[in-house]
């Protein structure tokens, strides 16, 4: 696969390393989420066929994470942005 | 040995002889001859024998998709198992041998297979072998493994090497036939990027094979006039002897170039084979239709080919390959055969055409409504039985027989992304269906058109098509007189009415009967089919007789062949060497070295190394005298103990920390506190994963207000530096933290022992007492000028340091140590000694931090601060995971220090009976002394 | 308790409105021979769906097929229908390397793997369908002190759980394998531990063997029907809608691995999975080069070879989300270089043929089965890459938990609430990130 890495242009996927589903964003905060809570964020997915938000890392590359959007029944990218980027969008900071 | 079946024409150089052996057997042949073609004009047939029955074969075809003609090519080491004689290359001195065949195959034991074939239908052995139930494995497995294969290894090192390489282009044309040739002309005129790869070492597909012409010239010199074109072009690269194997995500495809393989042995330098992963913008398969034949009784002796093929090695190589050839067809491209080799004076004594309409070959016995329904022959071809239209039957004699049930355009590479192939009710095939893989458009005959014209006019047009979507444009010149032809074709799959079996898959042996079988078991679906009766799943994947098992299939179900439906192809397109495969990843370069700073040094001291990771470490240092490693580690120990021991701690994580909010940054990646860490201190850390389970650990200095130095174990320093990036990037974006992995900057050395300070007084700048460098302080220091880091920590119990320097000054810093140590008789220890040490002070390392322990199974869970939101805290709180019963890690004192425990040992209480129930817990690690183990309570 | 398999070779044929009921046997093999093979009979009817029944399996794979099996001959149940989207045996149970084993090291693990090899070890009498279960042998290669400290580990927990398992060193697996690369490799052979009773089985077979036996009693094997919703009212599963209509069930157990977060969102469930692409390959048919199942410890490659010749041998996951069943390049390479590593003699033998098979890949690398939120739902999934060697246990436990509404002993722990509890069953030690299981 190909990786339009949004700063380093196309790049191929086996520069990367893969997380998994972009909702591990949404870590909630330690202090006031529960167990329940922390458990739904860390072990439970939509997993869809279908488009498919996702943490991608450069690792052998400028170190960014990145969160592409790929359809997993044909694994087409339709969008890569930096994941600190989409992060700030979410109200994320310190 | 003369070539008896050699003819005139071919483009093979005639000028120059090459001499190979097939089973020892001397032969000649030319520049230009493949294997087979070598071995037919030498009036060699027999080939080989297939899988289940051991019939004799000779070759089907004339190309990759040959499933009978397989032999082993080369000897010893080089032995190459299952090669196809159809595209293996002749060279001088090429030698061959058959295989799956004993003693040989002519006279081949096994043969008594076929005589039972009625026992060993599709899936016989799911019926049977049960009983008694002990002998399956002890009596009927063994000997059908004992039978399995066909070609054999030789258990020795392939001696060839291998290279991968990478390359880049605007657009891949997949095959050089006229199709290919046009699109990359095209394209190639345009100024864009090409390649252009075809698995054959000449390019011109079937044009090499036909007396077509184009415009004023012969085929074959209109292709390579077109070859000499692209040759001049500096944006096109030809790859010819290259098989693309696979269409992958977004535009990569794999391609294998055969470098030396049409040589004896590679030239020095050179590789084998080389793996290409090809990065192209667009791609044009043109590869082109494979012939297929129609199945009859006994349709599988030597001698009976695909009609194309016969044509092929008359016009290409010069053979032929009988003297009375028979032509059986239900297509128009069956006369073109039968004209051609009469036109080359071999004698064609009828054709068996199954359609009724047409126009007669004038000057052939040309029966129309006809069939092949027998032939016979047992070692090569000699007689075929005909029925006519009228019913009559006639045996006639014939040395060859080509056959044709009509050509399936090459639509295998379209299935690489899963999409179906859909029928054409006029060609009687399937063709490329929607969904094949994004940016790749089909031309000429493996898109359905069939004939020259349509070649070269839908490979034009594609290029054109494919250029305009990346933003070029490329000119559509007259295309050159070919002919257009249109299809003439009725549908004949298999002949019925016999008794006897009738080939579709020949190499498996799967036959008509098989597929009747199958359905009345009502393994009926074409995935039930191919499984059931291994239909497909022979190294030829079914390219040629696939579609006679699904028609066959449908007769019998009442559906149509495309409500039948089809398999798909898989990559490879043609089988790849796992050599090719895996390219230089072998032996010692398998993954690379890491090498510590005082590797040299340490090869010098004659340290026995060992692999951690990629890392190779010393293990032990031995001594003259010592014959043992124990011999060698205890002694580093005690002198560690005693005085001063020195051991590179190089491949430890490091991890710069810096920015305002590094402290925070920490208190959130650790499950302790390191905010308040004082500057110039450090301090031990645990690190959780998000689960709740221990991720790492290791010291973490203060440097300055905002800078912290940390380290990670050796086999995390990987993850643990990715997970900081996430922390930093992905949960907490406006922390003012920066990262920088430092691992391969620093060399680090531990110094230990009761005379560590005297020994670093002496070569360290600063004052390192006690007083001005506490337990657990950290700084900058300088060694005799050069900047350096040394940290008051000790994994093994004793008075110790870490010291760092620039790596380049690693090498100068372990032998300037051991020159100061001298008079301390310092030593130097590897990690053996490092273990035996940490496991004596209570330290838990790799064996008990395995991802599956929490910081309360290692005693460490007051470590877990819930004042404050860290990885981990959260769900470290689970029920399962806070449980007073869970295990514990405790060392523990063997009461008998001589008796051997083995880490991994579990604990039963004396005379308990060992079953789980009774599991008292195990011994994660061990030293000489003492042990680690995780306790149930 | 051991399992009583063998115990029902005396089969109740034609107990219910079942298939033929033909007996396999050499002799019938031969009978048929000799009259032009005109007896033999369908493997497994094609019943038009039922509008109730008492128990809907859904999906034909070997764990559909093999609960089905179950809860109709030892459990005693009727009133059986397994749904199939495609075709019998089409899921992982098709697509996978064959091998079964039971070295697992926790506890939650080894007694249900354990219990699975002792079923395979009698399944062909009890099923009368010869699936060459083979028990050739496994092993797996050590490369470092540390991987050998934790297979003795495994080794011992292996056998305090009744399993076999044998420590070799070096020169004992030189004696196997002298031609495996032991003086020119970048992480030496240092010694395996072995399983005498793992080995392969032919997968297809299982399938077979498994929708026959449960055809004969009366299960309704219905393919090309795909699950497209759920019937659920106050709570309770109703039934299910599927491409042939609306079927009523009073139970519904779900075994589609691969598609289980897809169907299980009929019932409003997000699953503790992700869904990732597993490849696995076969080279041409070669003379007999390895007897067992091996496992290269410094890389990932695992290998045996068919009774047709031909080595079968996979490795990792590609490691991303997807439903695409295929793979790409970098880990047909990836297998390939530890294939070469461990095997320099393989290096002119070709790659045949590559697949890709769709991997519940569960939060902690082991499965469930359980219960749901949803009364008479039952939910099976979660094997990873290696469900088909638990496929006659997890048939048997799964209806086990359907037929009486509690656990099989042996899969108490395979529980969704393990992850709430914090319960997992990890053996490789790698968190809550599915594709490093």
């Amino acid at each position: 696969m190909i990786i339009n890495h949004p700063i380093l242009g196309p790049r191929d996927s086996q520069e990367f390393v893969y997380l998994g589903d972009a909702s591990l964003m949404t870590r909630p905060d330690g202090m006031t989420a529960g167990i329940e809570e922390f458990h739904d964020w860390l072990y439970n997915r939509d997993n869809p066929a279908g488009l498919h938000r996702e943490l991608w890392y450069h690792e052998q590359g400028d170190r960014s994470w990145l969160v592409v959007t790929r359809n997993t029944v044909t694994h087409e990218i339709t969008s890569v942005e930096l994941a600190r980027d989409v992060a700030r969008k979410m109200g994320r900071s310190k | 040995m003369s070539q008896s079946n050699r003819i005139a024409g071919g483009q093979i150089d005639r000028s120059q002889t090459f001499r190979f052996t097939f089973d020892g057997v001397p032969y000649q042949g030319h520049p230009g001859d493949t294997l087979a073609s070598a071995l037919l004009a030498n009036g060699v047939r027999l080939m080989g024998r297939s899988f289940k029955y051991h019939r004799p074969r000779g070759p089907l075809s004339a190309g990759s998709e040959e499933p009978n003609a397989l032999v082993h090519l080369r000897s010893g080491a080089r032995q190459e198992p299952n090669t196809r004689a159809t595209v293996a290359e002749l060279f001088d001195g090429l030698t061959a041998t058959s295989q799956n065949a004993w003693p040989s195959v002519k006279f081949d034991a096994l043969a008594i297979n076929d005589r039972f074939n009625s026992f060993f239908t599709a899936g016989f052995y799911y019926k049977t072998f049960m009983w008694p139930a002990a002998f399956w494995e002890k009596v009927y497995e063994p000997i059908i493994r004992r039978a399995a294969g066909l070609g054999s290894l030789t258990r020795q090192e392939d001696p060839d090497e291998y290279d991968k390489g990478f390359l880049h282009c605007d657009l891949l044309v997949i095959g050089a036939g006229p199709a290919g040739l046009s699109a990359a002309l095209t394209a190639g005129r345009a100024g864009a990027r090409v390649i252009l790869a075809d698995e054959d070492f000449r390019m011109g597909g079937r044009l090499n094979m036909e007396t077509l012409t184009i415009g004023d010239a012969a085929g074959a010199d209109w292709a390579a006039g077109v070859v000499a074109e692209l040759a001049s072009l500096p944006n096109v690269r030809l790859m010819p002897r290259t098989t693309i194997i696979g269409a992958f995500d977004h535009g990569i495809y794999g391609a294998v170039e055969r470098v030396s393989d049409h040589l004896a042995t590679p030239a020095a330098g050179k590789p084998r084979q080389t793996l290409w992963r090809i990065y192209s913008s667009r791609a044009i398969l043109a590869a082109g239709a494979i012939e297929r034949p129609i199945a009859f009784e006994n349709n599988d002796r030597p001698g009976i080919m695909m009609a194309g093929s016969l044509r092929a090695y008359a016009n290409r190589w010069g053979v032929a390959v009988g003297d009375r050839v028979a032509i059986f067809t239900n297509n128009e491209d069956g006369l073109r055969t039968a004209t051609d080799l009469r036109a080359k004076g071999v004698d064609v004594i009828a054709v068996i055409d199954a359609r009724t309409d047409g126009t007669l070959l004038p000057g052939i016995r040309h029966l129309k409504g006809a069939e092949v329904i027998d032939s016979s022959g047992r070692l090569a071809l000699k007689t075929i039985t005909i029925r006519k239209a009228d019913g009559k039957t006639e045996t006639v004699r014939a040395t060859a027989l080509g056959v044709t049930g009509g050509w399936n355009p090459n639509v295998n590479m379209t299935s690489h992304h899963r999409a179906r192939p859909v029928w054409d009710e006029g060609l009687q095939s399937f063709i490329p269906g929607d969904g094949g893989p994004p940016g790749l458009i089909v031309a000429g005959a493996a898109a359905g058109h069939m004939s020259t014209h349509g070649a070269l006019a839908t490979g034009q047009a594609q290029a054109i098509a494919a250029l305009e979507l990346l933003g070029m444009k490329a000119k559509a010149d007259t295309l050159p007189k070919a002919e257009d032809a249109p299809i003439s074709i009725t549908p004949k799959w298999y002949v019925t009415g016999g008794k006897g079996r009738s080939w579709i898959d020949p190499q498996n042996d799967v036959t008509v009967k098989d597929v009747k079988l199958a359905h009345k078991e009502n393994f009926s679906s074409v995935e039930h089919l191919k499984r059931y009766t291994t239909l497909g799943m022979a190294t030829d994947q079914g390219k040629t007789g696939n579609v006679i098992g699904l028609a066959v299939m449908a007769g019998l179900t009442g559906q149509t062949i495309p409500e039948t439906g089809t398999t798909i192809y898989r990559p490879p397109y043609t089988p790849v060497a796992m050599g090719t495969l895996a390219g230089r990843s072998r032996g010692k370069d398998f993954k690379p070295f890491r090498l510590t700073p005082s590797h040299k040094w340490a090869e010098e001291q004659g340290a026995v190394f060992v692999e951690v990771g990629m890392w190779l470490r010393a293990q032990w240092f031995p001594r003259p005298g010592e014959t043992h490693w124990r011999q060698s580690v205890d002694r580093e120990v005690l002198a560690t103990r005693k005085s001063v021991g020195i051991c590179d701690v190089t491949t430890l994580g490091k991890i710069d920390i810096q920015g305002t909010d590094a402290g925070a940054f920490l208190d959130r990646v650790y499950a302790n506190t390191f905010s308040t860490l004082a500057v110039g201190k450090c301090r031990y850390g645990l690190m959780l994963r998000e689960d709740g389970m221990v991720f790492d650990d290791g010291t973490t200095a203060r440097m300055g207000e905002a800078e912290y130095v940390m380290t990670t174990t050796t086999a995390n320093a990987v993850t643990v530096f990715r997970h900081l990036e996430y922390c930093r990037q992905v949960l907490w974006p406006d922390m003012d933290v920066q990262l920088i992995s430092t691992t391969e900057a620093w060399a680090q050395f531990s110094v230990a022992g009761p005379n560590a300070r005297k020994l670093l007084e002496k070569i360290v700048d600063q004052d390192i007492s006690d007083d001005a460098f506490p337990y657990m302080g950290a700084g900058e220091i300088t060694i005799g000028g050069t900047r350096g880091r040394l940290f008051r920590i000790s994994f093994s119990g004793e008075l110790a340091y870490e010291i760092a320097v620039p790596t380049r000054y690693g090498d100068a810093l372990i032998r300037r140590l051991m020159e100061a140590g001298q008079e301390f008789d310092a030593i130097v220890y590897g990690t053996e000694a490092l273990g035996v040490m940490r496991v004596e002070k209570g330290h838990v390392a790799g064996n008990e931090l395995n991802g599956q322990s929490t910081a309360l199974n290692m005693g460490l869970g007051k470590m877990v601060s819930k004042k404050k939101d860290s990885i981990g805290m959260v769900l470290s709180q689970r029920e399962g995971m806070v449980d007073p019963n869970g295990y514990r890690i405790v060392g523990v004192k063997p009461v008998d220090p001589k008796g051997q425990l083995t880490a991994g040992s579990h604990f039963l209480e004396i005379g308990a009976e060992p079953v789980m129930a009774n599991d008292g817990g195990w011994l994660t690690s061990k030293s000489t002394r003492r042990i680690w183990a995780a306790i149930s309570p | 308790m051991r399992p009583s398999v063998g115990q029902h070779c005396k089969q109740v044929l034609n107990r219910s409105k079942g298939g033929a009921g033909m007996r396999y046997s050499g002799f019938r093999v031969i009978a048929e021979a000799l009259t032009g093979h005109k007896g033999w009979k369908p493997v497994w009817r094609d019943p038009a769906p039922q509008a109730e029944y008492d128990y809907i399996v859904v999906g034909g794979g070997g764990h559909g097929l093999a609960t089905a099996y179950y809860l109709a001959k030892e459990f005693r149940q009727a009133r059986i229908a397994v749904l199939e989207k495609g075709y019998l045996g089409g899921g992982s149970v098709g697509r996978n390397t064959t091998i079964i084993r039971s070295n697992y090291i926790l506890d939650g693990n080894e007694p249900f793997y354990e219990f699975s090899l002792k079923l395979w070890e009698g399944l062909e009498q009890d099923f009368n369908y010869n699936a060459m279960v083979s028990q050739r042998g496994i092993l797996n290669l050590i490369h470092t002190d540390a991987q050998r400290d934790a297979f003795v580990r495994r080794g011992n927990a292996m056998m305090l759980n009744g399993a076999d398992a044998t420590l070799l060193d070096r020169e004992q697996i030189r004696a196997m394998y002298p031609w495996l690369n032991f003086d020119n490799a970048r992480f030496p052979i240092k010694g395996g531990l072995a399983q005498k009773r793992g080995g392969t089985v032919r997968h297809d077979a299982v399938a077979w063997g498994y929708a026959r036996g449960a055809d004969l009693r009366g299960v309704d094997l219905i393919q090309n029907c795909e699950v497209t919703g759920m019937r659920i009212e106050n709570g309770r599963i109703k039934g299910v809608e599927t491409t042939r209509g609306y079927i009523g069930a009073k139970k519904v157990g779900v075994a589609v691995a691969g598609s289980s977060s897809r169907v299980m969102a009929h019932a409003g469930m997000r699953l503790p999975m992700e869904s990732h692409v597993l490849q696995a390959f076969v080279s041409e048919g070669l003379k007999p080069l390895i007897d067992g199942v091996m496992t290269f410890g410094a890389g990932h490659f695992y290998v045996s070879q068919s009774d047709k010749g031909g080595l079968v041998f996979g490795g990792d996951i590609d490691g991303y989300n997807s439903y695409a069943q295929r793979g790409n390049l970098p880990v047909i390479e990836d297998v390939a270089e530890g294939g070469m590593a461990l095997m320099p003699a393989i290096g002119r033998a070709r790659l045949l043929r590559t697949w890709g098979g769709i991997m519940d890949m569960s939060m902690d690398g082991s499965p469930i089965i359980d219960r749901t939120h949803v009364e008479g739902l039952y939910f099976n999934g979660g094997w990873c890459y290696g469900g088909f060697k638990a496929t006659p246990a997890s048939g048997w436990c799964f209806a086990h938990l359907m037929a009486k509404d509690e656990p099989h002993k042996t899969a108490t722990a395979y529980r969704f609430d393990r992850f709430l509890k914090g319960l997992m069953i990890d053996e490789k030690g790698q968190g809550a990130q599915p594709n490093l299981h």
